[in-house]
């Protein structure tokens, strides 16, 4: 008896500390979106990063895709409650796209097609944390799951993963995005549960 | 000290409370973007989303965004420039 016990706890433990508090796990890919799918034609699709001191940086898709890219495995967990563990992208890390950019800037603030926005501290987007992804378990990223290219910071919840990714405002100053500005906390930690203003 | 008149905001309960007793759907809602004056109703609404988006059913940008947490909720109008709505002849 105690040996199953154990066995069946232990996996349950594994299981649950890759969970945070108040999600669940689903095996499909639900998709979210705020307004109409953006459909980017490659030859039109740019990506900036603009600083502080207004100057920018910028990459057409050519240039983009020659950049090094990275293969990584993240967990996903969207603040509607499902979390998808595991999955796998191909993408430009931020840390390479920053590699030439001169800022002291504390914030950024997310624009995508479309007009969506979400803020974040760059802090959130450096060192190996963040990327600018374009393949999807294997295959070139649907537009329903923000293709062409999407933000992906793993570590916040979903939203701050803006799909159809144009660019980055850097600035000294906060600006809430979308969904920041309407209740949904400022940083969004899956781990702590800050869901709405507040938590 | 400040002479202005103005009375503090209780004193608007009556008139609020009669705007927001009646079904906003059936109110006109004027596009901060575009201009165009839609009935509430007619937006067309995104809800597979961390909220509800209502978005103008003329230009597409965003009219309003409906957020619910337990025991609380936010509206933000900012995509609307104003509301009308229709009252008994009366009121």
């Amino acid at each position: 008896m105690g040996i199953i016990s154990r066995g069946f706890s232990g996996r349950r433990r594994a299981h649950d500390e890759n969970l945070p508090p108040g999600q669940y796990l689903t095996e499909g890919f639900p998709v979210l979106s705020a307004g109409p799918t953006p459909r980017i034609q490659l030859e039109e699709w740019e990506f900036t990063i603009t600083t502080e001191a207004g100057d920018v940086h910028r990459w057409d898709w050519t240039a983009f895709r020659q950049l090094p890219a990275d293969e990584f495995t993240v967990d996903l967990h969207c603040v509607t409650r499902w979390s998808k563990l595991g999955t796998s992208w191909e993408g430009v890390s931020l840390e390479t796209l920053f590699a030439d950019v001169d800022t002291a800037a504390d914030y950024a603030l997310v624009h995508s097609y479309g007009g969506y926005t979400t803020n974040l501290p760059v802090d959130d987007l450096l060192d190996g944390k963040a990327w600018v992804a374009y393949r999807y378990d294997g295959e070139e990223l649907a537009p329903e799951h923000g293709g062409p290219a999407r933000l992906l910071v793993p570590h916040l919840y979903l939203w701050k993963s803006a799909k159809w990714v144009r660019g980055i405002a850097l600035s000294h100053s906060d600006e809430p995005g979308f969904w920041e500005s309407a209740g949904y906390h400022n940083y969004g930690d899956p781990w702590r549960e800050q869901r709405y203003w507040g938590d | 000290m400040n002479t202005d008149a103005f009375l503090d905001g209780n004193a608007a309960a009556g008139m609020l409370g009669e705007l927001f007793a009646v079904e906003v759907t059936a109110a006109g809602a004027q596009c901060a973007h575009c201009g165009r004056v839609s009935v509430v109703a007619q937006a067309r609404l995104y809800v597979d989303s961390p909220g509800v988006v209502g978005r103008c059913p003329s230009c597409e940008e965003v009219l309003f965004r409906m957020v619910r947490a337990p025991g609380r909720a936010w509206l933000d109008l900012r995509g609307v420039n104003y509301l009308e709505f229709a009252l008994p002849e009366d009121g």
